[in-house]
């Protein structure tokens, strides 16, 4: 690879990460934690009581028997987990093809 | 065939099995010892990092804790997988390119400093130790449970099958191993799961078990049917979250952040032969982890449920028979406060620490009015009368349910792999570290090859023996320690082996001041809450309301910043530095 074609493959990377990681911090961090009282069509009083919260969009909202915070906290962050990571092999793989990486053994060496 | 029989059988088999494959591969050189010759298969790797990773907490303890907490488990679903999108998209690709042999390997050259190396080699020694004391303790455990041998012997049995294949076949010995182990744990946890997932909701998929209406009531759905028995029995819904929302944020994180910068984890992935395969290998692992962790929750919910349309409220003699057997290992005991001779079950403790059961001068123990075993210890006002462990939710599972013997067999076969796979994956960065990374790069760089295996065996070795000690005579604070390595793992390594691979410009002194500071910021914290001053360790006198569970990911914070500070008022790497982090950033030969 030239250093120009370096540059592109490296920022394309970044771009890539970038990406899969804004799911990753949305799908768990946001969602799984922010948010979860809320996709559960519940809220916290101040004194700590969880009570049905009528002006959630997702209060009776069932997927399946679950309510959608709690699944997504108990099932399915980690469903979006494996799809990101499955997303990033491919998108790599199919960077490596465009730049024309050939890759050999690597050898773990010791010097 | 009686359960004893049973598991004898099993055991016995799986055992017969992991010492077969480490007869057959044994290490002839440093590199087959510490990276099996870098020549592992994506999917082998997958699955030996699934079984490296996941241990006697995550097989034994992990339902069991949410089965208590309901959706506040998610902590522990989350935090322990999330870590692998960090590890398999920001850190195994290149490390693998880097292509040496570990953690502290890549902190020494990347940072050009003895100093930065052996500060790594402390942590990942540090580490490595905290979580093997816990694995060897759980194995004694399993034996001392199912097959009521002594723990010690437990222990000694555990520490003999490990010694044969860590010491004998070092990382090649390990990963094979690993491999059967896997299979052993997952088939162990997934079969009960599923049997009782059929009888419960007539659904075989557990991860969609939970979500189904009951064969019994039509209608209406486990969740719904949990949550009504837990606000009758005066418990909070099994569904809703009582942890405050800033602590959930930063204790997921930690554990994510420190699963990232577990050296046993990371090293797994310089044993496969390209960086594709390691980004091929992190997929796998995880999908291989999601299968335990996504079918846990379910467990959770299962058993759970059994407990509390069963025992509540139940006379003891008319309480399942599990009740009285499990009642025997001090897993679960029962004080009759009000004399009725029902069971109440409701919040709170029911009387002070694990139950002290009162022995008869002839060794059996002392039985209560309506049978149950007497306890002495000092009582707590309250309604509950009924003491239950954690660990049973796994342990007790299939007995609950009432499944055949040979799966509770199982059960002691998957908890036994579950913990050896852990502890032979620590083992071997313990004997990595001495051998290569104190000796070898260190101490006597000119050691010869046959000499550093030798060493390495040695380390390895010596590890057993201490991971041992420490098996049979537990330190009180296993479970606070258990933090401790995560926090540090965040803590430490996580930063600089990032900001090693995405900054050229961060240079040795930047690094040595980030870990440093990262390090003794989380240390300090967490023993402040969790050795010195165990009774302020409440959310009132937290910094910020963060529990020291959580803290790690404010010590990773303070590493980040630091290390970018320094670096910038300190002179930049040299050439050579730079152009291998240039390097390590492509895949295959990027200089040609």
């Amino acid at each position: 690879m030239n250093p120009q074609d370096k540059r592109r493959y490296w920022k394309k990377n970044l771009r890539y990460l970038f990406f899969l990681l804004v799911i990753w911090f949305v799908s768990s961090f946001i969602l799984g934690i922010v948010l979860v009282d809320y996709l559960d069509g519940v809220k916290k009083t101040p004194e700590g009581i969880t009570v049905e919260d009528s002006n959630s969009f997702f209060n009776g909202f069932r997927l399946g028997g679950f309510k959608l915070g709690f699944w997504i906290a108990e099932q399915g962050a980690i469903y979006v987990f494996l799809i990101i990571i499955g997303l990033y092999v491919w998108l790599m793989n199919k960077l490596d093809k465009e730049f024309n990486i050939e890759e050999k053994e690597i050898s773990t060496s010791d010097h | 065939m009686d359960v004893q029989v049973w598991t004898y059988i099993i055991v016995g088999l799986t055992f017969a099995l992991y010492i077969a494959i480490a007869i057959r591969s044994r290490a002839g050189s440093t590199k087959e010892f510490y990276v099996a010759g870098g020549g592992v298969s994506p999917l082998a790797n997958g699955l030996a990092t699934a079984a490296d990773w996941m241990s006697a907490a995550s097989f034994l303890g992990m339902a069991g804790i949410i089965s208590f907490s309901g959706r506040d488990g998610s902590v522990y679903l989350m935090g322990w997988t999330g870590g692998y999108v960090l590890l398999a998209l920001l850190l195994a690709p290149y490390l693998r390119k880097f292509g040496k042999f570990t953690v502290p390997d890549f902190v020494g050259d990347r940072y050009y400093s003895q100093t930065a190396r052996i500060i790594a080699v402390v942590c990942a020694l540090f580490i490595s130790f905290t979580y093997v004391a816990g694995q060897m303790r759980g194995v004694g455990i399993v034996f001392s449970r199912f097959l009521q041998v002594d723990i010690t012997l437990g222990v000694i049995i555990g520490m003999a099958i490990v010694f044969l294949y860590a010491v004998l076949g070092g990382m090649k010995g390990i990963t094979y191993t690993q491999v059967a182990q896997y299979c052993v744990l997952i088939f162990a946890f997934s079969v009960p799961a599923i049997y009782i997932s059929i009888m419960l909701t007539g659904n075989a998929v557990p991860q969609l078990g939970f979500g189904s209406d009951l064969i019994n009531e039509p209608g209406v759905s486990l969740l719904d049917k949990l949550d009504g028995l837990s606000t009758e029995l005066g418990f909070d819904k099994y569904t809703t979250g009582k942890k405050d929302t800033m602590d959930t944020f930063f204790i997921t994180m930690a554990l994510m952040v420190g699963t990232a910068g577990l050296p046993h984890v990371i090293v797994r992935f310089f044993t496969v032969p390209k960086v594709s395969d390691a980004r091929k290998s992190g997929l796998y692992a995880l999908f291989f982890i999601a299968i335990l962790y996504t079918v846990a929750p379910a467990v959770s919910a299962f058993a759970r449920t059994n407990l509390l349309d069963t025992i509540p409220n139940t006379s003891y003699k008319e309480a399942p028979d599990w009740f009285r057997k499990w009642e025997k290992s001090g897993l679960i005991a029962w004080k009759d406060k009000n004399q009725d001779g029902i069971i109440q079950y409701t919040k709170g403790k029911p009387f002070e620490g694990k139950p002290n059961f009162v022995k008869l001068d002839n060794g059996d123990f002392k039985r209560g009015f309506n049978g149950e075993i007497v306890v002495s210890n000092k009582i707590i006002k309250g309604e509950n009368e009924l003491y239950i462990d954690k660990d049973i939710m796994v342990l007790a599972n299939p007995e609950i349910a009432g499944l055949p013997d040979w799966v509770i067999a199982l059960v002691a076969a998957g908890g036994l792999a579950a913990a050896l796979s852990t502890a032979a994956g620590l083992l071997l960065v313990i004997s990595t570290s001495v051998a290569h990374d104190l000796i070898k790069k260190s101490i006597n760089p000119n050691i010869s090859e046959k000499g550093e295996l030798y060493a390495a065996r040695l380390a390895a070795i010596g590890a057993v023996l201490i991971a041992g000690y420490f098996g049979i005579n537990p330190p009180d604070y296993v479970a606070a320690v258990v933090a401790l390595a995560f926090g540090l793992a965040a803590a430490s390594f996580f930063p600089i082996l990032i900001l090693g691979i995405f900054s050229k410009k961060v240079n040795k002194q930047g690094a040595i001041c980030g870990m440093l500071i990262g390090l003794a910021s989380t240390l300090a914290y967490i023993i402040y809450f969790k050795f010195v001053n165990v009774n302020l360790n409440t959310p009132e006198n937290w910094l910020f309301g963060i529990s020291p569970e959580g803290f790690g990911t404010v010590g990773m914070v303070l590493n980040f910043i630091i290390t970018l500070i320094v670096s910038k008022f300190t002179p930049e790497p040299p050439t050579e530095v730079q152009n291998m982090v240039e390097n390590i950033r492509y895949p295959g030969d990027a200089k040609g």
